[in-house]
């Protein structure tokens, strides 16, 4: 099974799916620094225009993920791990309302998942 | 001694169990009738309820503020002035009231909102009553028949998105400057922190014509949105993370209007082998510098949250600000002895441990703390509370890039001063930096080379009116804190006059 740069836990799954059938379909974009940085966004598909500065990592729960290709950069030798907590922000993010948040969580790949990763560079 | 809690007999503080929006001068219930919990997070309890926005509310603030912008923007600069003035007065005679408030609402510790956030709040204002009254026009003589006037004029409505992590300061650093040139405002506080502006508003209420100032609470995505999208306002004005950074940029570019925006940071603090050439105060003052990342429990988009310490010192530097760091007395956030607080949130707290967990994985040694703290007293045991960490790695590992916003520091070591340089400037971020030396050229050199937008130079998280705060590169666009915040919120009119009376001939 190919190696994941992004994947989510099952609470994680579960509120992709009732945000979905609240919201439409969904997409993710990682954002980083100060106050709710190094949070998981998630917005209607299409709200927010990624660009030629983003790049694709995988889809959880049916929706596309995103982050910026320079803070790839600095985060690519680990793998993302989508989780849910209670709380509440996130700015514009859907689960804000749900007293949920998305969290991203965070795994080393090891040395075979980093060489298949260069191998596989679909990036 | 330990303040008693808000909503407790003897507090100075008694915060109530309900707040509307304010709009148009009146205090209005959301239109949905929908609130929602607000916590404090000295002790993770409930202890009011905020009204839960939508866009209909939005709508009304945004109208009440487009009706009060005509005569409010034609108020003469002398009367704008004193307003500000009064606003800073009154904030001034109650300001262990609202430093008090402040620490209940965020968690952090109440030396800080009594000396830090409060004091600068109100001087924030008084500074901006100053320039305004001072700000002048231009005039250009293009030829001897042709002069260029030029103007200041508001700009109208803006839309202004506060964060968490200093709700009555970062609000002042908007409002302030915002009213001053002459603007409407319709404000939304952080979701995570909405109660404390509602005890700056019932002080000041009364001095601002209604409309003028309009606070509409709730969710980022049920408030926050709609103010950013709206077709009403005439710039917006936001602190937070890139995400919502970008789409607040496109948001704004579907009505062509301004953004002003302050992204966070990694700050580098780099301490040169030269602070350790005496043992005397200036070296104490290099490493309480150095423990700095402390303050405000690390939530500070200009936490000094990397330090960079010269190799041929290092282990003598770092033998002392561990130290400094074990001294660190976490506690009652309303104690005045307390040095450190309670992080903001449960969601930031859960965060923190995230990247402590991050920080081990990717194998940088944990120097001291790098659990979540342990609390005695049972009042705060369900409250959010962190060890001080300091981690040692290398500049690629995740700890040294992302902002974490939390007490966590993550150190390195450079030989050179190119090492040095190339470390600092290896980052998306770009807000602010420290630079330690005793010799003025390398301070200087550095200072000057750091791709950031302010410099701390032999000192770290001062934040006086009058000094420019803003980011380079991914931390945001515009400067906050200096009288150029004007400029960010005003119009340029420009009448050219002709005094020739004589045809062109071309027609």
């Amino acid at each position: 099974m190919a190696v994941e740069r992004v994947t989510a836990t099952d609470a994680a799954l579960e509120l992709i799916n009732r945000l979905t059938k609240r919201h439409g379909p969904l997409m993710f974009h990682q954002s980083g620094g100060c106050c709710d940085g190094s949070a998981p966004m998630c917005y209607p598909e299409g709200d927010f225009k990624t660009g030629n500065s983003d790049m694709y990592m995988g889809d959880i729960g049916g929706a596309p993920f995103y982050m910026s290709k320079d803070q790839f950069e600095y985060w690519k030798h680990t793998q993302l791990i989508i989780d849910v907590v209670d709380g509440r922000g996130g700015m514009f993010s859907l689960e804000g309302p749900e007293g949920k948040r998305f969290l991203t969580r965070s795994r080393v790949f090891s040395e075979e998942e980093r060489t298949e990763l260069e191998q596989n560079s679909t990036v | 001694m330990r303040y008693d809690a808000p909503n407790t007999p003897e507090s100075l503080v008694h915060f109530k169990n309900r707040y509307d929006n304010f709009i148009g001068g009146e205090y209005r219930p959301p239109a949905q009738g929908e609130y929602f919990d607000n916590v404090s997070p000295v002790t993770g309890t409930v202890f009011c309820q905020i009204a839960r926005s939508t866009k209909e509310d939005v709508d009304a603030a945004v109208e009440a503020a487009n009706k009060a912008k005509e005569a409010w923007g034609k108020t003469s600069t002398t009367e704008r002035s004193n307003i500000l003035n009064k606003m800073a007065n009154r904030m001034e005679e109650n300001l262990e009231m609202l430093a008090v408030a402040e620490t209940w609402e965020n968690g952090k510790a109440v030396r800080e909102t009594l000396n830090a956030d409060i004091p600068l709040a109100i001087d924030h204002l008084r500074y901006f009553a100053g320039v305004i009254r001072a700000q002048e026009g231009t005039i250009g003589q293009i030829d001897d028949d042709t002069v260029a006037y030029h103007f200041h004029e508001p700009l109208g409505v803006v839309g202004q998105i506060i964060p968490w992590n200093f709700p009555i300061l970062m609000g002042i650093w908007k409002i302030a400057p915002a009213l001053a040139a002459g603007n409407c405002i319709v404000l939304k506080p952080a979701e995570q922190t909405p109660a404390s502006i509602y005890k700056v508003l019932e002080l000041v209420e009364d001095i601002l014509p209604p409309g003028v100032l309009n606070v509409v609470s709730g969710f980022g995505v049920e408030a926050g949105k709609p103010l950013a999208q709206h077709e009403g306002i005439d710039k917006v004005a936001f602190t937070g993370e890139t995400t919502t950074g970008r789409l607040i940029m496109q948001y704004a570019s579907e009505n062509i209007i301004p953004v002003t925006l302050e992204l966070g940071g990694k700050s580098p603090n780099i301490f040169f082998e030269d602070v350790m050439a005496e043992d005397d105060s200036y070296l104490d003052k290099a490493i309480e510098g150095f423990v700095m990342f402390a303050l405000n429990q690390g939530e500070v988009c200009t936490c000094p949250s990397r330090a960079l310490i010269q190799e041929s010192i290092y282990d003598k530097f770092i033998e002392r600000a561990i130290e400094r760091v074990k001294a660190i007395n976490v506690g009652h956030p309303l104690d005045t002895d307390t040095m450190m607080g309670a992080q903001a949130s449960k969601e930031q707290l859960d965060k923190i441990l995230s990247y402590l967990d991050i920080g081990k994985q990717e194998g940088a040694e944990v120097l001291v703390g790098g659990e979540a703290a342990q609390v005695d007293d049972e009042d705060r045991s369900q409250g959010y509370y962190v060890q001080p960490t300091v981690f040692k790695g290398h500049n690629k590992m995740r700890v040294f890039q992302e902002e974490i916003f939390g007490p966590v520091l993550s150190v390195t070591t450079f030989k050179t001063k190119e090492e040095a340089m190339e470390i600092a400037n290896d980052t998306l971020y770009g807000l602010g930096a420290g630079v330690w030396s005793r010799d003025m050229n390398t301070a200087y050199r550095f200072g000057r080379a750091i791709q950031a937008g302010r410099v701390w130079t032999n000192c770290f998280h001062d934040y006086p009116a009058h000094a420019a705060f803003g980011g380079y590169k991914k931390s945001g666009i515009g400067r906050e804190n200096h009288k150029m915040m004007l400029d960010h919120y005003q119009q340029t009119k420009n009448l050219l006059v002709s005094y020739s009376e004589q045809p062109k001939g071309f027609f």
